[in-house]
């Protein structure tokens, strides 16, 4: 008897659990439909309007010359400058964002690191348009530097800094603290524990880091109105002269009313897409060869 | 090679709370000097005072003297990286480190350190320390395959050889075996007793079995309620605390009535 109702109980159960289980089990699949349609949707319109107009002209020609109403013309001009702006940017943030996380996860502790952190959470509040208006109100304006790219990466700098450090600061966090420990207990100094131990062990997670901050700001194009201004022919001097890159391109193009214009500007929107890809791509399988060091 | 170990009146604190008081204890050189207890006792965290790792916790202190030999080890201008080159540690799990190979697991400890030999010497470093560690036949195949490749046994013999390579005095071991099957367990305590030939050895165990088996000398630590400091209750020769211990507490915790 007891075996019974033992039985009768657990299935009743068992029917309980199986129907919150499928209830959950699809509300995960539409949740999961739901975030994939809007991103496939973007990159499959984006294809389907751009990749017409791509041909090898439209990498090696810049828009020199060329009107709205006019075919042909290309986007070199603004490859060289996003790739040149976003690198400089870059080589500002990573190192400085890097140094940041490593006092926060490893040195930091008491009222300067909270301080620290509460900087960088303000940082990341600043909406992009105000970090293009304090270079532009302080750089190109008040020091009579002029609009160039360097100014454009200035502000793109602003923008990757607290990225850099607060996702290069969770992957520091992963490392476990045996690993320190490990290091200390062989005489290890602390400083050649976190440069050959903890850094190694978090390449793969600080690239990512990296890319997540390289993504987030290729796409940038109000702060770069206010410094690297655009301009239609090629100036490969990130340091002198207004320069375009690919958003201003994309939003140059798209606002005429010219249809071949409209054109590029859906090509320029499918290449910045693709730069930003090809960069993570190159980024992962870098890291995946330096991941065993002897 | 092997140095002598005294801790004199050595009190340990985790911020407010005091985790071991007032141990003294001389641990003499080659031989291996368990310590066991219950869990919570202190082991961990007076071994762990030795070599000054446990100041590398926040807001952890301690008070007390450590003599190795006739330095002391916490002397003012004594530098805590020299102290654990000279007292090498095995912890409780394997922590080999993930982005380098079984060799430069090995050689980690010399190349990062202070006195980097040359590299041509390094190769006899690692061969020698593998050897000692008995885990050279397993790995001369495979030395250039991350360090994390190995078997769990294998990892912590391999712990064990990068802990020997910088050639310490005295190598303290956190419950090596804790983590590892019986057969792993085995062949790291038949290691044990080749080591003392060589270095001090410090073996924290919560196996009384395991400190029958590897000890010369077996310290027993215990406390009297939780969140009680640890204290140490009794050291002897391990055939006498297992058989006739002075103590009722340690007669009561070796015959596994409690603990």
């Amino acid at each position: 008897m007891t075996v019974h109702s033992a039985h009768a109980l657990g299935r009743s159960h068992f029917t309980r659990r199986r129907a919150a289980n499928t209830i959950a089990a699809a509300a995960m699949t539409v949740a999961l439909i739901a975030a994939l349609v809007p991103l496939l949707a973007v990159i499959g319109y984006t294809v389907s309007r751009g990749a017409g107009a791509l041909s090898a002209g439209f990498f090696t020609h810049s828009m020199r010359g060329v009107a709205d109403r006019d075919p042909g013309g290309g986007a070199y001009h603004a490859i060289v400058g996003t790739l040149e702006q976003v690198g400089l940017a870059t080589a500002m943030s990573v190192p400085a964002g890097l140094l940041v996380a490593v006092y926060l996860v490893e040195y930091g502790s008491g009222r300067l690191a909270a301080l620290v952190r509460f900087v960088i959470d303000v940082m990341t509040g600043v909406p992009s348009i105000v970090a293009g208006l304090f270079v532009y109100a302080f750089w190109v304006l008040a020091l009579h530097k002029g609009y160039s790219g360097l100014a454009a990466a200035f502000a793109l700098s602003v923008l990757m800094l607290p990225v850099v450090v607060r996702a290069s600061e969770e992957m520091l966090k992963l490392v476990p603290d045996e690993l320190r420990e490990a290091s200390y207990a062989l005489g290890i100094p602390r400083y050649r524990t976190v440069l050959r131990v903890v850094l190694p062990a978090a390449s793969a997670g600080l690239t990512t880091a990296v890319m997540l901050a390289v993504a987030r700001v290729t796409g940038e194009t109000a702060p770069l109105l206010l410094t690297a201004f655009g301009f239609d022919a090629i100036n490969p001097n990130a340091f002198k002269g207004p320069q375009s890159s690919l958003p201003l391109f994309v939003f140059r193009q798209v606002s005429s009313p010219y249809a071949p214009a409209v054109q590029r500007a859906w090509a320029g929107a499918l290449t910045l897409i693709g730069v930003v890809l090809g960069l993570t791509v190159v980024a992962r399988v870098l890291t995946r060869r330096s991941r065993l060091v002897a | 090679m092997s140095k002598r170990v005294q801790a004199e009146a050595v009190s340990a604190w985790f911020g407010d709370h005091q985790a071991v008081a007032d141990v003294t204890l001389t641990i003499e050189p080659k031989q291996v000097t368990a310590l066991i207890g219950p869990s919570g006792c202190g082991k961990s965290t007076f071994i762990r005072t030795l070599n000054r790792m446990h100041e590398a916790v926040v807001g952890a202190r301690m008070s007390g003297r450590v003599l190795l030999d006739d330095d002391d080890v916490y002397a003012p201008g004594v530098d805590p990286t020299a102290v654990r080159r000279t007292i090498g540690m095995v912890f409780q799990r394997p922590n080999p480190f993930p982005t380098m190979s079984v060799a430069g697991n090995v050689a980690s400890g010399l190349k990062f350190g202070d006195q980097r030999p040359a590299r041509r010497e390094m190769a006899g470093i690692v061969e020698r320390a593998l050897t000692q560690a008995g885990l050279w036949d397993e790995v001369k195949d495979r030395l250039d395959k991350p360090g994390a490749s190995l078997s769990g046994g294998q990892q912590q013999r391999l712990c064990i050889a990068r802990a020997i390579a910088v050639e310490p005095e005295v190598l303290l071991m956190d419950e090596p075996c804790s983590a590892l099957d019986p057969v792993s367990t085995l062949v790291i305590e038949d290691l044990i007793a080749e080591l003392k030939d060589r270095y001090t050895v410090v073996i924290v165990t919560h196996n009384m079995q395991q400190a029958a088996r590897v000890s010369d000398v077996t310290a027993f630590f215990n406390l009297s309620g939780a969140g009680e400091p640890g204290r140490l209750v009794e050291v002897g020769r391990t055939a006498k605390i297992f058989t006739r211990p002075d103590d009722e507490r340690t007669e009561a915790y070796v015959t596994g009535r409690f603990g």
